[in-house]
């Protein structure tokens, strides 16, 4: 334990583990052309958990955790997003994708449009909320991100970290269910990471349901209720993080670990 | 500054100390001829050479243009104005040809009574583009460029003011059951219906009520034909109006060609290679000629609007190309983003991707419309009377028959400068966007 870096506090009076099933992943399989990503995923996740996803690289994590919003398309098996289907059919695929947010590793923020409309455009244009209130709305989560006063800024302007908070502000204007974050703190120096977690970590404590590719080892002790483990695109392992990290039965998640967590 | 401060203060400065000019040939014209037109023995020897070729040709031209003659009625009255004042051999331009036939070249065979319409017609669309040109203007000037084109119409055609209104009227019914059907049928029902209503109402009923408004209230203009048409008007018409219409067509064009659906894709790419592939000479003579055999008999389909389907395909097809540029240019990360908040395709087109691929491919699509605004003088081969048609037609009177290159000077003169204020344009919103964007 106590090679993972050290655990911010973290309140968790607020997370609750409800028996209301968010997502839904059964026998779900994925090819890109012949090479097969993702094996047999099975996997239920509960609302107000926060499960973090690791393993090495290559191994499907990111490719897991989009086929959840239809970035990618999976060939077999079911998901099932907070009650609906993903079929092919474009209605569900965009109701889910505008009850699930996500965060990208490079932001992806649009460039050439202010912080503030980067975070009213989807509530406008999908939710069809009228601007004023949309504005409204993305000012107390810029607020909550800690950056109300870049609002009229371009996302040039901004630092990583700060992009990468307005990024997480622009999903949750849509008042999203669940969030999914992929590397989130890949991208960024070591001084950004922080202010980072800390916004992923305020999100958590308010009961978000959130699923997390991350390598951040702290985060994961402090915030995850249950802690993935996938290799070569399985899950191999998954369990809550004290025994994660203690008592890993898998070799290969003692090799990952002893190679992630160093000496 | 108090004076307790200036008792505290150790050292203040109470004069300032001038500035010492730098030493000459540090500053000014001289360091900047030094460094940029003599720093070497081959900068040198460059910089001579081009003064001397300048020279050359500046020593020809100069008499030419200095001696030129602008009150004439003809060429031979301009050679004896010559002759009189500067010398049988002397160079010099009988710029009178422009002065006495300006009016052609601009208006072609318009009639000289109502010059004023393409002239309002031009004050018209000036007024209308520049909301869609200056972002700074009102946004509500764009129902005024919104209107403009049946405006335009009806001012340089003429004939019953209720066509254009009752074409107009197409569009209006489309958007209105565009809006009603959305909500309870869906975006593709509302689609649909918002192309199809307006289709069969300009097929079955715009005809009958415009006969019927005019019968009722015959208000209108002189119709003008299409064959009066000609010179700069001309150019402009076809110019603008190819311009206008095939910036939307190649970006449809562009997006198809990138479309997940094969049908699409297929003949989007069969679509812009064939028209890409032949010249657009070949494409004018089909126009011109071809089309009359596919056309049912008796149709008096307007040339001047077959042309500028022609010229607006054509240049659609290379505005595809420029803009699928730009969208490949975008990093993937922002369609996952756009897709990620739930933006459906075209909201996501025209809202995260196109605003953005269209700033990369700025250049290339000025490159193109002016490309496009020269070529509308190949209309000359097919018989319409562009201004290098209407060059030869003033040639053909006896009084200027031998006048080359006073009116090809004039003629350039124009097109530079529609060209150069594209270019100006192009430049400009790019150092705009670049700002914004940064
Ligand atoms: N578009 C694609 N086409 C083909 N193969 C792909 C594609 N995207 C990913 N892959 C492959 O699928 C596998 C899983 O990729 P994925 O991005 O999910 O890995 P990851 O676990 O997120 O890795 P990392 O930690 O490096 O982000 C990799 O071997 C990758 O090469
Ligand atoms: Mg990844």
């Amino acid at each position: 334990m106590a090679d993972i870096a050290q655990a911010p506090a973290v309140d968790r009076s607020q997370m609750k583990v409800s028996d209301e099933v968010a997502v839904q992943i059964t026998e779900m399989n994925k090819w890109y052309g012949t090479f097969h990503v993702l094996r047999d995923i099975n996997l239920t996740v509960y609302r107000g958990e926060r499960i973090v996803i690791c393993g090495p690289s290559g191994s499907g994590k990111s490719t897991l955790i989009r086929c959840i919003n239809a970035l990618e398309e999976h060939q077999a098996g079911k998901i099932t997003v907070d009650g609906t289907l993903l079929s092919s059919d474009l209605k569900n695929i965009d109701k889910i994708r505008s009850e699930v947010g996500m965060c990208f590793q490079h932001f992806n923020l649009f460039p050439h449009l202010t912080i503030l409309e980067n975070c009213t455009l989807a509530p406008i244009w999908v939710r069809k909320i009228p601007k004023k209130e949309a504005e409204e709305t993305a000012m107390h989560f810029l607020n909550k991100v800690k950056i109300p006063d870049q609002a009229n800024k371009y996302p040039g302007q901004l630092s990583g970290g700060q992009q990468q908070r307005v990024a997480i502000a622009r999903s949750l204007c849509m008042r999203p269910r669940i969030m999914l974050f992929d590397e989130p703190t890949s991208a960024l120096d070591p001084e950004m990471i922080k202010e980072v977690l800390d916004t992923m970590i305020e999100l958590a404590e308010e009961g978000m349901t959130m699923l997390c590719v991350t390598h951040e080892m702290g985060f994961a002790q402090a915030v995850a209720n249950r802690v993935i483990f996938m290799d070569q695109g399985q899950i191999v392992e998954q369990n809550e993080p004290k025994e994660f990290f203690n008592n890993p039965k898998s070799d290969r998640t003692k090799l990952f670990l002893s190679q992630i967590l160093g000496h | 500054m108090s004076d307790t401060h200036a008792q505290t203060a150790a050292y203040v400065r109470e004069s300032m100390i001038g500035q010492s000019a730098p030493p000459t040939g540090q500053s000014g014209a001289i360091r900047w001829m030094r460094e940029n037109l003599f720093s070497g023995v081959t900068n040198t020897i460059l910089t001579l050479v081009s003064i001397y070729v300048i020279w050359v040709i500046v020593s020809h031209l100069f008499p030419w243009f200095a001696n030129s003659i602008w009150r004439a009625d003809s060429l031979t009255q301009c050679r004896e104005i010559r002759d009189a004042t500067v010398g049988a051999d002397a160079p010099a331009a009988c710029f009178a040809v422009i002065v006495d036939r300006w009016q052609q070249l601009v208006f072609g065979f318009y009639p000289q009574d109502k010059y004023w319409r393409p002239v309002l017609a031009l004050v018209v669309f000036l007024a209308a583009i520049a909301p869609i040109l200056f972002q700074s203007l009102p946004r509500k000037a764009l129902w005024f460029s919104a209107a403009a084109p049946f405006l335009l119409f009806f001012l340089l055609w003429g004939g019953s003011v209720w066509l254009p209104v009752c074409v107009a009227l197409g569009f209006v019914i489309g958007a209105v059951a565009y809006r009603l059907l959305v909500a309870s049928a869906g975006t593709l029902t509302a689609t649909l219906a918002a192309i199809v209503l307006p289709l069969l109402y300009w097929l079955f009923l715009a005809g009958p009520l415009d006969a019927a408004l005019t019968a009722v209230a015959p208000v209108g203009l002189e119709y003008v034909q299409s064959k009066d048409f000609g010179g700069f008007t001309l150019s402009f018409i076809i110019g603008v109006a190819g311009i206008a219409l095939s910036l939307p067509l190649g970006i449809l064009l562009a997006l198809g060609r990138q479309s997940h659906l094969f049908i699409i894709k297929m003949i989007s790419v069969g679509f812009i290679e064939v028209i890409r592939g032949v010249p657009l000479i070949v494409w004018l003579f089909t126009a011109s000629l071809l089309l009359n055999y596919f056309l049912p008999p008796g149709t008096n389909f307007d040339l001047m609007l077959r042309v500028i389907i022609m010229v607006t395909l054509f240049s659609a097809a290379y505005i595809a190309e420029v803009v699928r540029g730009g969208l490949a240019a975008l990093p993937k990360g922002q369609y996952e983003g756009a897709d990620s908040l739930g933006l459906d395709y075209w909201q996501s087109m025209r809202l995260v991707i196109l605003p953005q691929a269209l700033k990369i491919s700025i250049p290339g699509i000025v490159n193109t419309f002016i490309g496009l605004f020269k070529d509308t003088t190949l209309v000359v081969f097919i018989g319409l009377l562009d201004p290098i048609g209407l060059t030869n037609a003033i040639r053909a009177s006896t009084d200027w028959n031998g006048v080359y290159w006073e009116l090809f000077i004039f003629v350039g003169l124009m097109f530079f400068i529609a060209c150069f204020s594209m270019g100006r344009y192009s430049l400009f919103l790019e150092k705009k966007l670049q700002r914004e964007h940064r």
